[in-house]
C-alpha cells in the first residue's frame, strides 16, 4: 500500500427529484482510497453509500439524479466533469464495479465468455482469439471449474456464487485500478462468501488493485478492509483504519452499529444494544447531527449544528460534538466495543 | 429454561418427516428427507442451512402450509395431519407464522388494525370495543402506539412492519411461532431491535419459537439448540453453545467457520475452511450422504450408505459416518480390499 492517493472524494453532494421533493441522499462525503488498499463503506440502506459509489461510476441517472456539487478526484482528474465519451473510458477500464445481485447484473441473452470478451476487445483492443484466452484465464483465476466450456454458457446456467465469481471475472479483465464491490457477497450463502472473499483478497494481491467494498456486514468489513468510512444519513460520520473503528471507535451511531450484531465467537448471553428508532427522512434532513435523533448522548447543539470533522489521529476523524473540549466526558459502553478477542 | 431436564414437555415431534414436490415429467424434488427432531415447550429452537436447504419447508410443513409426503409430525402430543373441525382451528390458533418480507405479508389494502385483528375475527375472540382495545394492547406490546391501527401498512418502514407482524402473530395467543427469516430483509440496528422484541414477549408470554434462519450469529443469540440443515438433511443439532465449541459435522465446522467475525485481532486466529463447490441439486442428490461430495473429510462409505441420525453425546445429535463405529469398520473393510 502506498501513501498515494488514487481517488479522493471532496464534499460530494447528490441528491434525486421525486414526487415529494427532492431526496438529499449524499450530503457532503469526504474521503480518500490509497492505491492497493480497501475501503470499507458501511452503513444502513439509504444512508448513501451506494449513491456514492455510482456517482464515481458514473451512473447516476440525470435526470432526476444529480451532482449537486462536489469533485471526484480520480488520479487527479475530476470525474465529475467529464463527458459520457469520457466515462465510457474509465468505466470497465481503469474503474470497475461489481454489482450486488449476480442474478440481474449480467445480460441473459449473452454468453459468459462474450461479455468478458466484449470489454477486453473494447478497452485492450485485443483480437477475438487472444480475447477469448485472456477471457478463458480469467475464469480459471476466479475459480470457475473447466472454464473453457463455461464459456459458452449462459449466466443462467451458472449458480449464484457462479455468476458473481463470472462477475468479478468481468470487472477484473481490464485490470482496473479501481474495483468498486457494491454488497458483493449480500446475496450469497456463507460457505460460498467465504469463497469469494478468499478470491477478491488473493485478487488483491496480486493485482494491485484498489477497492472500495460497500457493505453493512462488520464481519465482512473486519477481515477484508485496512479503512472504514461509516456513513450515516447522507453523511460520513467516521472514518479510520478497521483497528481503529472497531477498537477504538468514537461516534456514537458506530457504538450502537457495533452493540447491534451478535458475535458468534463470544459466549451468548451477551445483550444485544440496538440504536432505538429509525434513520430520519432525507427529504427534510435534520438541521443538525442526523443521529442526533436516536443518540443517548444528544445534547442540545446536536439538534440545531452540524458538528466539525475532529482529527483524532492520522486517519482516525469523527463528525461528533462529544468531541468538542466543553462537552461532558462519554464512557461508550465498552463492554462490547472490541472487547472479544482478549 | 434448561433444555438438561429431561422432564420439559415436548411441544412438538417430528419423526421421519419428508416433503416432496413434484415438478412433471418424473423429476421430483426432496426437499426435506427424512427429518426427526422434538422442540421443548418455552425454548427456542433454531434452523439453520443455506439457501435451498430445507429450512423453510419444514417450517411450512409443520404449520401445514404444506402437506408432509411421509413421516408424521405431533403437536402437543397429537399428530396434526387428520386434523378436522374445531381441533383444527384450535391447531390453527395455537401455532403461528411470522415470515420473512415484511412487505409482500401484509395485505396492502388493509388497515393495521383490521390486519391484526384478522385473526380475531376468524377465531370469534374479540368483538367491538374489547376487538379495538385487544388491537391497541398488541400494538403497545410490540412498541407501535394508537394511532397506528388506522393507517396502512405502506406507511411503514421494514422494521415497523415486521412488528406488525408480530402482532397478528400474538393477537389469538399463540404457544408456537415459527418465524421465517424474520429479521434477514431488516437493517442491523433494526434487526436487534426486532430480536430483542421477541426475545422480551417468550419470556413474558413463555411462547416457544422455531427460528429459521441463514444468519448463524443471529441464531446462536436467539437460540436455545440449533439444528443445522443442509440439502433436505438434518446434519446435526446441539445446544447452542454446545454446537459452537463442538461442531460434529463437518458441514457445521465448515458453516462456522465461513462466517466472518466483526473483530479485526481475530483475523488471523482461525483456520478457515473453505468448501469447494455449490450445493448439488435436490432433484438428483448424491448417493449416501448427500454432504459427501463436498465434504473435506469424505470416505468411501460415505457413497455407499446415509448416515443414522444418532446421539451421539447427551442432547447433540448427529447424522454422519465419522461417529459410527460400524461405519468406521467397513470404511477399513473397504481399504482392506
Amino acid at each position: 500500500m502506498s501513501e498515494e492517493n488514487l481517488l479522493e472524494v471532496r464534499d460530494l453532494h447528490v441528491s434525486f427529484h421525486t414526487y415529494n421533493g427532492e431526496v438529499q441522499s449524499v450530503r457532503g462525503v469526504d474521503f480518500q482510497v490509497k492505491k492497493g488498499e480497501t475501503l470499507a463503506i458501511v452503513g444502513e440502506s439509504g444512508c448513501g453509500k451506494s449513491v456514492t459509489s455510482q456517482s464515481i461510476m458514473g451512473l447516476i441517472p440525470q435526470p432526476p439524479g444529480k451532482i449537486r456539487s462536489g469533485e471526484i478526484l480520480f488520479e487527479g482528474r475530476d470525474l465529475t466533469r467529464f463527458s459520457e465519451k469520457q466515462m465510457e473510458k474509465v468505466r470497465g477500464k481503469e474503474i470497475a464495479m461489481i454489482f450486488q445481485d449476480p442474478m440481474t447484473s449480467l445480460n441473459p441473452t449473452m454468453t459468459v465468455g462474450r461479455q468478458i470478451t466484449e470489454g477486453l476487445e473494447k478497452h485492450q483492443r485485443l483480437g477475438k482469439a487472444e480475447a477469448r484466452q485472456k477471457a478463458v484465464e480469467m475464469l480459471r483465476l476466479v475459480g470457475i471449474p473447466s472454464p473453457e466450456s463455461r464459456m459458452n454458457q449462459y449466466p443462467h446456467h451458472f449458480s449464484g456464487g457462479m455468476r458473481q465469481r463470472a462477475m468479478i471475472a468481468i470487472a477484473l479483465a481490464c485490470a482496473p485500478k479501481l474495483l468498486i464491490a457494491d454488497e458483493p457477497t449480500t446475496a450469497l450463502d456463507v460457505t460460498i462468501q467465504a469463497q469469494i472473499l478468499n478470491r477478491m483478497n488473493d485478487l488483491k494481491k496480486q493485482l494491485d488493485t484498489s477497492i472500495i467494498l460497500i457493505t453493512h456486514d462488520l464481519g465482512v468489513v473486519a477481515e477484508t478492509a485496512d479503512r472504514v468510512a461509516v456513513m450515516y444519513a447522507g453523511k460520513v460520520v467516521e472514518t479510520g483504519t478497521v483497528e481503529e473503528i472497531f477498537n477504538r471507535p468514537r461516534h456514537p451511531y458506530t457504538w450502537g452499529l457495533m452493540g447491534s450484531v451478535p458475535r458468534l465467537d463470544l459466549s451468548s448471553r451477551e445483550t444485544l444494544r440496538p440504536i432505538p428508532g429509525t434513520p430520519p427522512d432525507l427529504l427534510q434532513p435534520p438541521q443538525g447531527c442526523p443521529f442526533a435523533g436516536r443518540c443517548q448522548y444528544a445534547m442540545k447543539i446536536c439538534k440545531t449544528q452540524m458538528p466539525e470533522t475532529t482529527e483524532i489521529s492520522g486517519f482516525h476523524r469523527t463528525a461528533c460534538w462529544l468531541e468538542h473540549p466543553m462537552s461532558p466526558a462519554v464512557t461508550p459502553p465498552n463492554e462490547w466495543v472490541g472487547g472479544g478477542s482478549q | 429454561m434448561s433444555v438438561a431436564e429431561p422432564k420439559v414437555e415436548k411441544i412438538l415431534e417430528l419423526d421421519q418427516v419428508k416433503k416432496h414436490f413434484t415438478m412433471g415429467r418424473g423429476q421430483v424434488v426432496q426437499a426435506v428427507d427424512n427429518i426427526s427432531f422434538h422442540v421443548y415447550r418455552g425454548e427456542t429452537l433454531g434452523l439453520v442451512g443455506e439457501s435451498g436447504c430445507g429450512k423453510s419447508t419444514v417450517g411450512r410443513t409443520i404449520i401445514r402450509l404444506y402437506e408432509a409426503t411421509d413421516g408424521e409430525i405431533k403437536f402437543k402430543g397429537q399428530s396434526t395431519r387428520d386434523l378436522k373441525g374445531e381441533k383444527l382451528k384450535q391447531f390453527n390458533r395455537e401455532m403461528q407464522m411470522i415470515f420473512q418480507d415484511p412487505y409482500a405479508s401484509l395485505n396492502p389494502r388493509m388497515t393495521v388494525g383490521d390486519i391484526i385483528a384478522e385473526g380475531l375475527d376468524i377465531h370469534k375472540m374479540a368483538k367491538g370495543q374489547e376487538r379495538r382495545e385487544k388491537v391497541i394492547d398488541l400494538l403497545k406490546t410490540v412498541g407501535l402506539n394508537e394511532e397506528h391501527a388506522d393507517r396502512f401498512p405502506h406507511e411503514f418502514s421494514g422494521g415497523q412492519r415486521q412488528r406488525i407482524g408480530i402482532a397478528r402473530a400474538l393477537a389469538v395467543d399463540p404457544d408456537f411461532i415459527i418465524a421465517d427469516e424474520p429479521i434477514s430483509a431488516l437493517d442491523v440496528s433494526i434487526q436487534a431491535q426486532v430480536v430483542n422484541l421477541m426475545k422480551k414477549l417468550q419470556r413474558e408470554k413463555g411462547l416457544t419459537y422455531l427460528f429459521i434462519a441463514h444468519d448463524l450469529s443471529m441464531v446462536k443469540y436467539i437460540s436455545d439448540r440449533i439444528g443445522v440443515m443442509y440439502l433436505g438433511n438434518l446434519v446435526e443439532l446441539a445446544e447452542s453453545q454446545e454446537l459452537y465449541d463442538n461442531p460434529l459435522h463437518p458441514y457445521t465446522e465448515a458453516l462456522l467457520s465461513a462466517v466472518p467475525i466483526p473483530d479485526p485481532d481475530s483475523k488471523e486466529s482461525g483456520e478457515r475452511i473453505i468448501l469447494k463447490g455449490d450445493v448439488p441439486s435436490p432433484i438428483d442428490p448424491p448417493s449416501g450422504c448427500r454432504f459427501r461430495t463436498r465434504c473435506p473429510k469424505a470416505m468411501d462409505v460415505c457413497a455407499q450408505e446415509a448416515p443414522k441420525w444418532r446421539e451421539v453425546r447427551p442432547l447433540h445429535w448427529v447424522s454422519c459416518h465419522l461417529y459410527q463405529e460400524e461405519s468406521l469398520k467397513k470404511e477399513e473393510e473397504n481399504k482392506a480390499e
